[in-house]
């Protein structure tokens, strides 16, 4: 009780503390600190294999960190499995789209809003469909909502799983590699997506390696290297400290 | 259709089928058409865990087993009716699909199917090991001498009990298919992990599911000892159920309710027609060919031939 | 029964002689399983399979069902390679490999069973070698010929297996594409080729295995669907994709059905292997040596 309090107090959403995770003799995070505040635009980069991927997995859940904590809204939920913090409003898209390819677009809406988005806001069954919709439109998919999940274009399969990632009404939402590999104008449709999904208050972490669109996107920047955070701050002065440019030589 | 609307109907075509099967002659009829019956219930059971959830079930046999045994274990301690092997058999089979889904369905669905091997086998060495039920002499079973309902024999009893235990597990599929558990099923179906990080408590579906699939298995396998008069473990612990139950669903289609009964009358009347003008070993063949075929080059099944075939006819 | 320290010595030993020859049966799981991630419980269907060859060419020409095996290995390797090319084609390849992939390998270890029983009848069958009667007495201790002989060749086998996954470049390769297909690509290796080659390898090991079979005991077709409780359950003890871990998790399994065999009556020996498979997947999934 004490944690929520003072979370809400310096409005911290997400806390992660200390956290590392170990694969064997291969340590893939070590002692990452992360904190997002409610509303936030964090932009967290890296090069390959530096542990971005391995971080969201431990921070929704999907792995569990062998040191460290995970705390969200001053509760600790370290112990408790994804779909436990999903439902708190710890919601993440897939780096490759993990689409429902046997249901339709719309259908593959109804399952988050049916077991994360109903433990807190009552929505009733008749009003699923429409605010499912409403979702589709907002990413630009409502056009194919009865298309099969599994036969969208590469853009598509990112804007569901955004959508799908919507639907559970999270207060914080990890966007993975949503842009990798798209076109130009394709990256801005998302970078739209992402932002006016921001301007509705969700706290939104972007992992990717399109500089731009970071830079552009982010109020503060990460930079993982190697599985260890070493700089957190102003997009700018991160982008450019001598640290960072060394880590990405090559990239 | 509703679940409710769909229910009365399924009872009321089970009293129909009843009632119509006293008018037919002949006997064999009911023999014939028992074994189709337990093929329904199973594929229909087994596409539950496996055709709406994803995990393949290797071990129907030991859930029917289940199911047999428990009749037999009651028939020997005070001569249970019917109705009570019945109920028994059901809870017990799904007390074994809770326990070893408890067990084994936090991991990958590979090891799942591998253990519920492991599962038939170990309950097989029981059961062989186990003078009560008889052993791997097996048992003997006396139908009761006193028909109810007026019936003129027996078996006439247990093939009304099966077609109404047909009617229950087709409408138990169906209100698990239709409903948000069955949403949930399906995601785990297509991508567990993003089933689970969609907020579906992956976990607790699966074991129900394996719970509901296991003890509708052992539901058929209840009527049994009644049926043979005679139980033993060789043939209690078959491999037919295992391939036929996975077969069927497979043929059939494992995406509704429909697909194992398609599956189960199909293939379960041709093994009755082979097995009697060829031989039983043939019908064995038959069946693990027509099940690699499908799996291969028809993986959604008859119902999905059919689905393709409406998608078709709605596009032109 | 008397309980003597010859009578567990011999349990013992008899546990170390089956253990290896479980290794040898197991092996092939290792590499197709463990390490390529295939499910197939097909392989003792070919284990069979290499029993029954061993027993109608010592039949017909009273030929060593060993050396038969070693010289017919070829066939079994290319038997590997198409149907590891039908699945990859038909599941692999379409991501379909947890359900269907499964289903189908059961519908061969199936076929494979019914197939044989058309042929050969549900009789058990065995061969006649030159050593199949010879024990060989050491103080109270007996060795027999039929169990010790097998037990050699299984432990060349899986030594060779060994050597040639880890100091050849193919069999490099094949450890390699368990861990990272990507940067197996880059240097310029076909994935599929050396899966499909690491395939071919364990249903080649798998007919071998069959001969060894047949010499330790008589045959009969369902048999197979016992031994498939035995090699999972040796390949996940050991950790899975660890050779080393499958000789030690063999050795385990077979210690301990020779234990019980002895001490508790042979018709306990199936529930062994398959109770202890159960016990590890529901308490320690990853093996004794944990990962």
């Amino acid at each position: 009780m004490a944690a929520r309090a003072e979370a809400l107090v310096n409005e911290v959403l997400l806390d992660v503390r200390g956290v590392s995770k170990r694969f064997g003799g291969f340590t893939a995070l070590d002692g990452v600190d992360l904190v997002v505040k409610p509303g936030e635009r964090l932009g967290l980069i890296g090069p390959n294999g530096s542990g971005k991927s391995t971080l969201v997995n431990c921070i929704t859940g999907a792995l569990r960190n062998e040191e460290g904590s995970i705390h969200f809204e001053g509760t600790d939920v370290s112990a408790q499995p994804p779909h436990r913090r999903i439902r708190l409003g710890l919601a993440r898209s897939f780096q490759i789209p993990k689409p429902f390819s046997s249901m339709s677009v719309l259908d593959n809406l109804r399952i988050p809003l049916l077991y994360a988005a109903r433990q807190h806001e009552r929505i009733a069954r008749d009003r699923i469909s429409d605010v499912a919709m409403d979702i589709l439109r907002q990413v630009g998919l409502a056009d194919k909502a009865d298309a099969m999940s599994g036969g969208l274009t590469q853009v598509d399969m990112r804007k569901l799983e955004l959508a799908r990632a919507v639907a559970a009404k999270p207060k914080l939402l990890i966007s993975d590699e949503a842009m990798a590999g798209l076109s130009t104008s394709e990256v801005d449709e998302i970078l739209a997506l992402l932002t006016s999904l921001n301007r509705q208050g969700i706290a939104i972490i972007m992992i990717e390696h399109i500089m731009r669109a970071v830079m552009k996107f982010s109020e503060r920047l990460a930079v993982l290297v190697a599985g260890r955070k070493i700089a957190d701050g102003d997009p700018q002065t991160v982008a450019s400290s001598a640290e960072v440019v060394k880590a990405y030589l090559g990239e | 259709m509703s679940n409710k609307l769909f229910a009365a109907v399924a009872f009321a075509i089970a009293v129909a089928i009843a009632a119509g099967s006293q008018l037919i002659g002949n006997e064999y009829f009911f023999t014939a058409t028992y074994t189709v019956l337990q093929f329904i219930i199973l594929a229909t059971a087994w596409n539950i865990l496996g055709g709406y959830t994803g995990y393949v079930n290797f071990g129907t046999a030991a859930f029917f087993a289940t199911g047999a045994y428990t009749a037999v274990a009651l028939y020997n301690a005070f001569h249970a009716p019917l109705i009570i092997m019945i109920v028994a058999g059901t809870v017990a089979a799904g007390l074994v699909g809770l326990a070893v889904g408890y067990l084994t369905l936090r991991l990958r669905g590979v090891f799942f199917a591998i253990a519920t091997l492991a599962l038939a086998v170990v309950l097989y060495t029981f059961v062989v090991n186990w003078d009560y039920v008889g052993g791997a002499r097996g048992a003997y079973i006396l139908q009761p001498r006193e028909i109810p309902l007026g019936l003129p024999r027996y078996i006439h009893v247990l093939y009304i009990a099966m077609v109404f235990m047909c009617a229950f597990a087709l409408v138990v599929a169906r209100a698990i298919e239709t409903s948000t558990l069955g949403r949930g099923l399906a995601a785990i179906r297509d991508d567990e992990l993003a089933a689970e990080c969609s907020g579906v408590p992956t976990l607790r579906l699966k074991i129900f599911s394996a719970t509901v699939s296991g003890a509708l298995m052992g539901m058929a396998g209840t009527t049994l000892p009644y049926y043979l008069s005679y139980v033993e473990p060789s043939s209690a612990f078959s491999l037919s159920y295992a391939v036929n139950s996975i077969a069927m669903p497979l043929i059939g289609g494992m995406m509704s309710w429909l697909g194992p009964l398609i599956g189960a009358v199909l293939l379960g009347t041709i093994q009755q027609i082979v097995q009697v003008t060829v031989s039983s070993a043939w019908n064995l063949l038959i069946v693990g060919v027509l099940l690699v075929l499908f799996v291969t080059l028809a993986p959604n099944g008859i119902m999905g031939w059919f689905d393709a075939w409406l998608r078709a006819r709605r596009r032109s | 029964m008397e309980f003597s320290a010859a009578l567990l010595v011999s349990a013992i030993v008899a546990g170390l002689l089956l253990g290896g020859f479980y290794a040898a049966v197991s092996v092939g799981i290792s590499i197709s399983f463990g390490m390529l991630d295939v499910v197939n419980i097909a392989h003792p269907a070919f284990i069979i399979l290499g029993s029954y060859i061993a027993y109608i060419v010592n039949d017909r020409f009273g030929f060593d069902p060993i050396l038969v095996s070693v010289v017919l290995s070829p066939v079994f390797f290319a038997l590997g390679m198409a149907l590891y090319r039908i699945y990859y084609l038909a599941f692999e390849r379409r991501g379909q490999e947890s359900l269907r992939g499964l289903a189908f390998f059961f519908g061969v270890l199936f076929i494979t069973e019914v197939s044989l029983v058309l042929v050969f009848g549900v009789d058990y069958r065995l061969v006649q070698t030159g050593y199949s009667e010879i024990t060989w007495r050491f103080g109270e201790i007996d060795v027999p010929m039929r169990l010790a002989v097998p037990f050699a060749v299984s432990v060349a086998m899986v030594a060779g297996v060994q050597s040639f996954l880890t100091r050849t470049f193919f069999g490099r390769a094949v450890l390699a594409v368990a861990q990272d297909q990507l940067a197996l690509r880059l240097m310029g290796v076909n994935p599929f080729r050396v899966k499909e080659l690491a395939f071919a390898l364990s249903i080649a090991t798998a007919g071998v295995a069959g001969a060894l079979l047949i010499v330790i005991q008589p045959v009969q077709p369902s048999i197979g669907r016992e031994y498939i409780g035995l090699v999972f359950a040796v390949c996940v003890l050991g950790g899975m994709g660890s050779i080393w871990g499958t000789l030690i998790g063999a050795f385990v399994l077979g210690i301990a059905e020779s234990f019980t065999s002895t001490f508790f009556g042979p018709s306990w020996a199936p529930a062994v292997s398959f109770g202890l498979l159960l016990a590890t997947l529901a308490f320690r999934p990853t093996g004794l040596f944990g990962r």
